[in-house]
């Protein structure tokens, strides 16, 4: 909103602009040229010289349109300082209104889905088809548009879940998003960090210097390790404390990069989208996230 | 002297001057009347004016482009509330001189990308793009890693605070004599990532959040 003066200002100087436009369209048509011979202007240029016509009709017309539709729109429209203009247009008021059609329109649909479990939702193939656009629109930024993830990322279509993969939880999860959160461990020292990393990779069979993973074994236990992880280090969904013993690794399964995850400790989030999405989608989106697992179950 | 048309064709100089004349007329009429306009010049509710971190991270999304491939202006569409969030308003922008709306979309809108990702996704994604979304066709930025914000964008920050303080950003006397310690040994990656997770956070998300996408047919 403009203060009332400058409201006054716009108002005044519009309106008179239009109507100069006017008075001089009309003050240059009076002007009577004589019937038979044409005069010239006077210019010449390499021996050609101009005419003085008037300007043809038809331009003269398109010139008093211009100014009438620029009337009818600022009356009709908010072009006059604060004034809203006979229609009550605003670019806010056409959102809202494409936004109460698409309610209109989408929102019985939305409804339904909400209404629906997550399980029946997974076997319902438009239900899938939704989910994955609204995927694509919100989770492929860091999940990937393959849902395979990234490095520090879940991959979802492994079975493998660090808070569970229940339709509930995979909901639960989208609906308030995660905190996941591994202490830095550099105070246990470079060669106990060593240690335990070969260990922990011995869990998941890969190759380890089993020396360095015996002693790993003890401060595993010792050094507060199996508090998330779990005494077998097969994790712990409740706090989202990875399973380490499936060959699975979100951040990589390298020596050197567990020796890094352990030294320096994870931090990462998935952000919430309740306040984002309705029920129908969040349930939507947790159906097609389901359904990607159910393939890799029939596999 | 009588001003005629014929004597305006005729003298060039007179024709500059009189269309300049026109030309600032016109412009000072369609501008000045926007100093008064309340809903562009009253900051939102909540709005406070970037810290000396965030401060510098706008210099750098300035300095690296950003603006080139990425708007902060999310219009009053429904498509583009669906995806991004409240349509932008003026009074978000006030303490920023000059704003960064831009006009091109190669990649999204950034309006509203405050708190939408982790900072981790933000290192990672800036380090190199492809390593979160293969698809991405983003330049990788991974000297912003290597270089610390007080040797580049950050060491005249408390000249920058004056100087925006002077076109009524309310910076205090202690939000300028601490900036320089606010920014210590943070990377330009760290006050980069600072600056876009605070970006749009004041509206909320909620105004979209009813209606749906199109459906598959």
């Amino acid at each position: 909103m403009l203060t009332s003066v400058a409201s006054l200002i716009v108002t005044i100087v519009v309106l008179a602009s239009i109507l100069g436009c006017g008075f001089i369209l009309w003050n240059q048509s009076r002007v009577k040229l004589p019937k038979g011979k044409v005069e010239t202007t006077g210019h010449a240029w390499d021996g050609l010289e101009e005419y003085n016509n008037p300007l043809p009709k038809w331009w003269m017309g398109l010139f008093w349109i211009t100014v009438i539709f620029a009337l009818a729109y600022v009356f009709l429209y908010p072009g006059l300082g604060n004034n809203k203009g006979l229609l009550d247009w605003s670019s806010t008021g056409q959102w809202q209104k494409e936004v109460n059609k698409a309610d209109e329109q989408y929102g019985p649909l939305f409804a339904k889905y909400a209404q629906t479990p997550v399980q029946d939702l997974a076997q319902d193939p438009q239900a899938i088809e939704v989910g994955k656009r609204l995927f694509l629109t919100y989770c492929y930024q860091c999940h990937g548009s393959d849902a395979r993830g990234a490095k520090g990322f879940p991959n979802l279509t492994d079975g493998d879940w660090l808070y569970g993969g229940s339709p509930e939880t995979i909901l639960l999860t989208i609906t308030n998003g995660r905190n996941g959160m591994m202490p830095p461990h550099a105070h246990l020292g470079e060669e106990s960090i060593k240690d335990l990393a070969n260990y922990v990779r011995s869990l998941s069979g890969l190759a380890n210097d089993s020396l360095r993973a015996a002693k790993g074994k003890e401060l595993f236990a010792s050094s507060g390790c199996a508090g998330c992880h779990g005494p077998d280090g097969k994790g712990n969904q409740a706090i989202g404390a990875p399973n380490l013993t499936d060959n699975v690794w979100l951040y990589g399964g390298s020596e050197k990069t567990i020796v890094e995850t352990i030294t320096n400790g994870r931090q990462n989030m998935m952000p919430a989208f309740a306040d984002r999405l309705n029920e129908g989608k969040l349930k939507l989106l947790s159906a097609y996230v389901y359904s990607l697992s159910l393939k890799q179950a029939t596999k | 002297m009588k001003i005629t048309q014929e004597l305006v064709e005729r003298k060039v100089g007179l024709l500059i001057v009189l269309t300049f004349l026109t030309v600032l007329t016109g412009g000072a009429i369609e501008i000045i009347p926007l100093f008064w306009q309340k809903s562009t010049t009253t900051p939102i509710e909540g709005l406070k004016p970037y810290d000396a971190v965030r401060l510098v991270g706008r210099d750098i999304y300035i300095r690296e482009g950003c603006y080139n491939c990425h708007s902060q202006m999310i219009r009053p569409f429904r498509a583009e509330t669906e995806r991004y969030g409240h349509y932008s308003v003026g009074g978000e922008s006030v303490y920023d001189h000059p704003f960064q709306w831009g006009s091109k979309r190669t990649g999204p809108d950034l309006a509203r990308v405050g708190n939408r990702y982790s900072d981790v996704w933000h290192v990672t994604h800036l380090n190199n793009p492809r390593d979160v979304v293969p698809e991405s066709n983003m330049p990788a930025y991974p000297h912003l890693l290597a270089t610390k914000a007080s040797a580049t964008v950050g060491a005249d920050v408390d000249a920058k605070m004056v100087a925006l303080r002077r076109v009524g950003v309310p910076y205090t006397d202690e939000d300028i004599a601490g900036a320089k310690e606010a920014i210590g040994d943070k990377t330009e990656m760290d006050v980069l990532v600072a600056y876009l997770q605070g970006l749009g956070t004041l509206l909320p998300n909620t105004a979209a959040a009813n209606s749906a996408p199109a459906a598959a047919q």
